[in-house]
């Protein structure tokens, strides 16, 4: 009975995601070791062997996985999934991308997005984006993937062992040709204690940098955006927050010239306090508000960020 | 080039759910039902491919009831060629089962490039597309903001956490579609009119010889805890000194 955790990292350091995995994989009751799959990833796999309660690290090191393809990846996760009564990752683009075809390949049902774990194979998850809660048993091996704003991380505290597992042959049929990420000095949206995001009504790419940064600055906050936003250019993909894009549960979110669609209250509403600043008393943003600012925010942003002084 | 758009009947993007408050589901009960939007990306995909030349030919196929025609003929509104109605009133199709049916119609039918939503926004799994290629032994590109088609392969940029990536992919592939990949058209009437006559086959997953039981079982389906609107500020300054109260800052 041993539970398997695909870890999330981007080559050079274990993302915070694996830690709140770890936290919902530790519920399931069992010795739980953490698959660290990429290309010259000792620092990674160092990192895992420290988290509290890690039985053991899988160190996966080949060309094939540097960039975390769901073929080769799925095909080294079902080749070590013998072992393992579970297997689980975080709902990442990542984890999203590989799990599914895990499931397939082992012939389970996957659970997607757990939410909370009730018992060992009974588990939450959101349905319409967040407007239903779900409770679903399983039997027999478990896949899931983990909804990281619904767990906090686990710290560090251990000292495993890291053991070298062999590599799959990569079946080739697919190649990456590049990537174009975003550099940002502000913390990561998916981890943030603050996020100040931006709708809309910010108006312009130029607008929705010059009006958020001072705020996000001043808050130590990441920045995100409403889909609309994003739709309109004004925004990175990336910081889209919704039903399908980032889901958050940061300690303050500040919600600006957002009038708050289900799909973008499906990413916030579990944050602990919500800000609302928007010109429109009605919209629905407001609704799940705990303080409401109804103004122009051109004019309210900077005042807010005056009043922080 | 044959492209293959499996397409979902979800309740519709605008509808406020509601739970039933015996915890058996969601209503779905004289609800505006209408197809899973980011199917709604991958047909739109798959039609300018075939308006650029790229492809010959896109069928649609659907796992579903007798209603989810509806959501064929909208498809075919749409520009789709033909569809394959894979019928069944099982009130309850994983997408490990809808994978293994598409993969039997994918044996007879033998597309190119099959193009799906990257999720349905009503049970929010995201799992049909990826299980899929799995099955078929097939690459994958998952949440895909952009298709170019290459001399047998396709090259798709995603929309992944830290921006943007792009793979190449040997085809046969599949492709689940994001939000961004384009802006679906709606059907014009004489479309709708014609679509009435474009050739919509039947099967059954049992005809198929694919087991769609579900696997996991769904103890309860409850509303989730609301938030309460709490109060509005008149000022900044008001609002810079409630959330130094909150401990928020």
């Amino acid at each position: 009975m041993t539970t398997l955790i695909l870890a999330e990292h981007d080559g050079k350091t274990l993302n915070e995601a694996t830690a709140k995995a770890l936290t919902a994989a530790k519920a399931l009751g069992a010795p739980v070791h953490i698959l660290v799959a990429g290309h010259s990833i000792s620092a990674v796999a160092a990192a895992a062997t420290r988290l509290d309660g890690v039985a053991k690290v899988l160190s996966a090191d080949a060309e094939s996985l540097a960039h975390q393809l769901a073929e080769p990846l799925a095909a080294l996760v079902v080749s070590l999934a013998g072992g393992y009564d579970a297997i689980v990752a975080a709902a990442t683009s990542t984890g999203k991308n590989t799990l599914p075809r895990v499931a397939a390949l082992l012939d389970v049902m996957q659970v997607s997005e757990v939410s909370k774990v009730l018992a060992p194979d009974t588990f939450e998850r959101p349905i319409y984006a967040g407007n239903a809660i779900e409770t679903v048993q399983a039997t027999g091996k478990l896949v899931l993937t983990i909804r990281i704003s619904a767990f906090t991380a686990t710290g560090e505290g251990a000292n495993a062992q890291v053991e070298t597992v062999s590599v799959p042959a990569d079946p080739g049929t697919s190649q990456w040709l590049g990537a174009e990420l975003s550099a940002s000095v502000r913390p990561e949206l998916a981890g943030a204690r603050v996020v100040v995001s931006g709708g809309r009504a910010l108006g312009s790419a130029e607008q929705f940098e010059a009006v958020l940064a001072p705020l996000a600055d001043k808050l130590n906050a990441a920045i995100g955006a409403s889909r609309a936003a994003v739709d309109a250019g004004y925004a990175a993909n990336d910081m889209q927050v919704g039903q399908t894009g980032k889901v958050v549960a940061p300690e303050l979110y500040i919600a600006i010239g957002i009038s708050g669609a289900i799909q973008h209250l499906a990413g916030m509403k579990d944050s602990r306090i919500v800000v609302a600043i928007n010109k429109d008393a009605d919209a629905p943003i407001f609704q799940v508000a705990d303080f409401g600012l109804v103004g122009d925010l051109f004019t309210l942003v900077p005042e807010l960020v005056k009043a922080l002084d | 080039m044959k492209i293959l758009v499996p397409v979902k009947r979800v309740v519709d993007a605008n509808v406020k759910i509601r739970v039933k408050p015996d915890g058996s589901g969601v209503d779905t009960a004289n609800v505006k039902m209408s197809m899973n939007p980011f199917d709604e990306n991958a047909l739109e995909e798959a039609l300018r491919l075939r308006e650029a030349g790229t492809a010959t030919e896109v069928v649609i196929v659907t796992v579903g009831s007798e209603k989810s025609a509806e959501t064929l003929r909208a498809g075919l509104a749409m520009g789709a060629d033909r569809a394959i109605h894979v019928k069944t009133e099982a009130p309850r199709i994983e997408p490990l089962a809808v994978a293994k049916v598409l993969k039997a119609v994918i044996a007879s039918e033998a597309p190119d490039l099959v193009i799906l939503g990257k999720q349905a926004i009503d049970d929010d799994n995201n799992q049909t597309g990826q299980m899929l290629s799995a099955l078929l032994g097939w690459p994958q590109a998952t949440f895909a903001s952009k298709i170019v088609i290459g001399a047998g392969t396709i090259d798709v940029t995603r929309e992944v956490d830290g921006g943007h990536e792009t793979l190449r992919l040997a085809l046969p592939a599949l492709v689940t579609a994001d939000l961004r990949l384009n802006e679906p058209r709606y059907a014009s009437l004489p479309n709708i009119m014609k679509a009435k006559k474009k050739p919509l086959d039947e099967t059954s997953p049992e005809t198929l010889g694919v087991d769609i039981a579900p696997r996991l079982t769904v103890l309860k389906t409850t509303e989730p805890a609301g938030r309460t609107a709490g109060i509005i500020v008149a000022s900044a300054e008001e609002l810079a000194a409630k959330l130094k109260q909150a401990g928020v800052l």
